[in-house]
């Protein structure tokens, strides 16, 4: 069986159905949900790579890096914000973050 | 001269007010007054509360506590002695100018006309602030200031010990300028000035003692009923104005000869302009007047300080309606229709007030339906036609009323805020001068000859008998009837007040003659009642009347009265007099030689006894017909009207959905980040599928 552009855009639809499940399934804990993030976009990247190899396109692996710096950038601001947030509210957990509650 | 007869009055109302309002500014500053504890409250308060009243609650308080007068709780505001000494100087003075006008304007004919300044103008609508003296002004002028003045004078004594006698006096000093508005106006809304001025001040005297319920309960009632005769009386005026262009007096006397005949077109009826006028016109005077079918306000009105009852609701407010349509007499004159209606009411309330009186036990109100009576006697000469005669009485009544109300007032004070006479007795040992003076208010009430009441009853009951209209003869049957009921009632207060046996040891051991501050008025007032008959009688009645009034007082072509009245046959003229005499004796059989009858008489007539008890059932009757629907009219339109429709349906019903809505709309931000981002999902899905779908079309 040779490997085809199917089967590399199911494993990423594959794992972005995971992390949109793991956004709202969680009921614990803020890094998951970032940990989340990351798994889209990676999805995206898996994407964005196929199509490139698929097409003979080199656009597309470029972008890929592009989206990994910006999955990087994120992570690190993420992670800050999420720092910041546990000192002031001592606790990270997604039930307890509702200041936002009409 | 007349301007300060007029203005001095106001003058003393606004300073006694500024010292009033400066006073409880004072008392209570920056603050409302705390509420005071009425009397029935006062034995409730601990003993060692400084101010609880120091008297044991009575023992009648259950019966009679609405008329308890309030006992002292408070210290007298400042300026009190400034307030009484100002208004009553100011009175005093008034009074004086007002006899030289008396004599100036009656005897040596100098009638005025003084344009003070220009009330409104609008259109063809045009009023003055004018006096106008002419001698029907002057005879008022003198009735209000002599016995506003005593009244003043009184007052000082009588309200002694009450806190509030700055604002007293002021209202007493504002009363007395809006009646002499009344009495010097040159046109109907000046007169209608004066008319509400005193019905307002009426409302506030009769309140005075606002923590009251009842007092306040009376104060509502007197004006409410008022604004009844005042709605017509207005209608009056507008019809005036519209039938003749003008409302001051001058021009519409002089217009009124053609009115005669003219109808008068409303909606699909034709009147006689001159009955309607007048009717409508007489429609006040029956309010302020308390006459048959508006009369109900007036008892009620003795709840009152018994001075305001005197000056007020005896001797010239209640007289205004007297004066209007003897101010009117010459659209009265060519109104017979109007006339016979004047005269048949007058009558009415003359036989009705005086059968109530009979049975009544508060002292202040036996004399206030007979103050009521003795307005229907007044009625019953205008509606004759016999003006002048009316006139005389109303200034003879003034005197001797007001002196039977001031007496009582000694009497009040003498048994210690007393007003049941079943509960008096025996008292003329303990205060006899009280006692002379109501001897003779009584006799000049009667009309014992010779006193002041003889002259001026007699001559209306006389007037009734020869005058020419169609309910002339009633009257006369109806005012000789109450003649006897008068000197009945009359002879019972006496006699129930102070002969027979005390019936209450304690008041009577207690009971004391008033100050001379209060006796010295009861001693002019008493003078008055004896003096103000003879010398009066040839300008009132007979010849006399048109060499005085003139102008003043209009009598038609036919209208031969006061002539007629001299040729009447001697048994008619001593009718009055037998009826007096009838009375007498009933009422000394009755309380002096059997005091057993009366009360076997009430057992017997029971269903009489109740009825005349009650008041003819008036006031259950307006409860029934007018009071009830109101209150559920009232009802209706707030619980359906303003609570369903408009709170449910209506502008507030619409916002309230919105906020209904909105609220539901808020509980969709919960604030769960997974919330947000489903919804964010759920949104890029719904976008990526549209354009899926979207796209295989394109």
């Amino acid at each position: 069986m040779t490997i085809g552009l199917g089967h590399y855009l199911s494993v990423g639809a594959i794992l972005f159905t995971l992390g949109v499940l793991g956004i709202f399934l969680n009921r614990k804990n803020v890094i998951i949900i970032l940990m989340s993030i990351e798994l889209i976009l990676l999805a995206v990247n898996i994407n964005l790579v196929a199509f490139s190899s698929f097409l003979g396109d080199i656009v597309g692996q470029v972008y890929a890096l592009l989206v990994l710096t910006v999955a990087a950038a994120e992570a690190a601001i993420g992670l800050a914000i999420l720092v910041a947030y546990f000192r002031n509210r001592g606790s990270i957990a997604v039930a307890d973050i509702n200041l936002m509650k009409g | 001269m007349y301007e300060a007869i007029v203005v001095l009055p106001l003058l003393g109302a606004i300073i006694a007010g500024v010292i009033a309002l400066v006073g409880a500014r004072n008392r209570y500053p920056g603050a409302s007054p705390p509420p005071v504890h009425d009397d029935h409250a006062a034995p409730l308060v601990p003993a060692d509360h400084p101010r609880a009243a120091p008297s044991p609650p009575s023992p009648h308080a259950v019966i009679d506590g609405s008329h308890a007068e309030e006992p002292q709780t408070e210290p007298p505001a400042a300026g009190s002695q400034a307030a009484e000494l100002i208004t009553t100087t100011l009175l005093v003075i008034s009074c004086v100018l007002s006899w030289f006008a008396f004599f100036d304007v009656g005897f040596a004919g100098h009638d005025a006309r003084i344009s003070l300044f220009t009330f409104i103008t609008s259109g063809d609508l045009h009023s003055d602030w004018a006096l106008r003296v002419d001698p029907l002004t002057a005879v008022m002028l003198v009735v209000v200031t002599t016995i506003s003045s005593l009244v003043h004078i009184y007052s000082i004594g009588y309200m002694e010990e009450d806190p509030y006698k700055p604002r007293f006096f002021s209202y007493l000093s504002l009363f007395t300028f809006a009646m002499l508005m009344l009495a010097t106006s040159d046109n109907l809304v000046q007169l209608f000035f004066g008319w509400e001025g005193v019905g307002l001040m009426s409302y506030l005297l009769i309140g005075f003692w606002y923590h009251k319920p009842e007092a306040n309960a009376a104060a509502i009632k007197a004006f409410l009923v008022n604004r009844v005769g005042d709605f017509g009386f207005s209608l009056g005026i507008f019809t005036v104005f519209f039938l003749t262009g003008a409302i001051d007096f001058d021009t519409v006397f002089a217009q009124a000869p053609g009115l005669v005949g003219k109808n008068f077109h409303f909606l699909s009826w034709n009147f006689d302009a001159l009955t309607v006028i007048c009717l409508l016109l007489f429609m006040g005077a029956m309010g302020k007047s308390a006459q048959f079918l508006l009369h109900t306000w007036l008892p009620d009105a003795m709840e009152g300080p018994t001075p305001v009852s005197a000056l007020i609701h005896a001797a010239t407010m209640v007289t205004a309606g007297v004066f209007m349509v003897a101010r009117l007499s010459p659209l009265f004159e060519l109104a017979p229709v109007a006339a016979a209606f004047v005269t048949f009411i007058g009558a009415t309330t003359a036989i009705f007030a005086a059968t109530v009186a009979l049975v009544q036990n508060d002292i202040k109100r036996i004399i206030a339906y007979s103050t009521c009576s003795q307005l229907g006697y007044m009625f019953v000469a205008m509606g004759v036609g016999a003006y002048s005669v009316g006139m005389f009485h109303l200034f003879t009544h003034a005197s001797f009323k007001a002196l039977l109300f001031l007496g009582s007032g000694s009497v009040i004070i003498a048994m210690h805020h007393e007003q049941d006479i079943r509960r008096m007795g025996g008292l003329w040992r303990k205060i006899p001068f009280t006692y002379a003076v109501m001897l003779v208010g009584t006799l000049a009430l009667t009309g014992f000859p010779f006193t002041a009441g003889y002259f001026s009853k007699d001559a209306i009951i006389e007037a009734a008998a020869v005058g020419t209209n169609p309910m002339a003869t009633y009257g006369f049957i109806m005012t000789v009837a109450a003649a006897a009921l008068t000197s009945f009632y009359s002879w019972r207060l006496i006699f129930k007040t102070f002969h027979g046996e005390p019936h209450d040891r304690r008041h009577y051991e207690a009971a004391h003659e008033s100050p001379k501050v209060m006796l010295i008025p009861l001693a002019l007032l008493a003078i008055g009642s004896i003096a103000a008959g003879w010398p009066f009688f040839t300008l009132f009645t007979g010849h006399g009347a048109g060499e005085f009034f003139r102008e003043s007082l209009k009598f038609g072509p036919n209208n031969t009265v006061l002539e007629d009245m001299e040729h009447l046959p001697v048994l008619i003229s001593l009718t009055p007099t037998v009826m007096m005499i009838i009375g007498f004796l009933v009422a000394w059989q009755f309380y002096i030689r059997r005091p057993d009858l009366p009360e076997a008489l009430a057992r017997n007539q029971r269903v009489l006894y109740q009825f005349l008890l009650n008041k003819w059932y008036f006031d259950e009757i307006y409860d029934f017909l007018f009071v009830r629907p109101t209150i559920w009219l009232g009802r209706l339109f707030w619980k359906g009207g303003d609570g369903f429709v408009i709170d449910g349906l209506g502008p507030d019903g619409v916002s309230s959905r919105v906020l209904d809505v909105t609220r539901n709309v808020v509980r969709l931000q919960t604030g769960y980040l997974y919330h947000y981002a489903f919804a964010m999902l759920i949104g890029v899905a719904a976008l990526i599928t549209w354009f899926m779908f979207s796209g295989a079309h394109g």
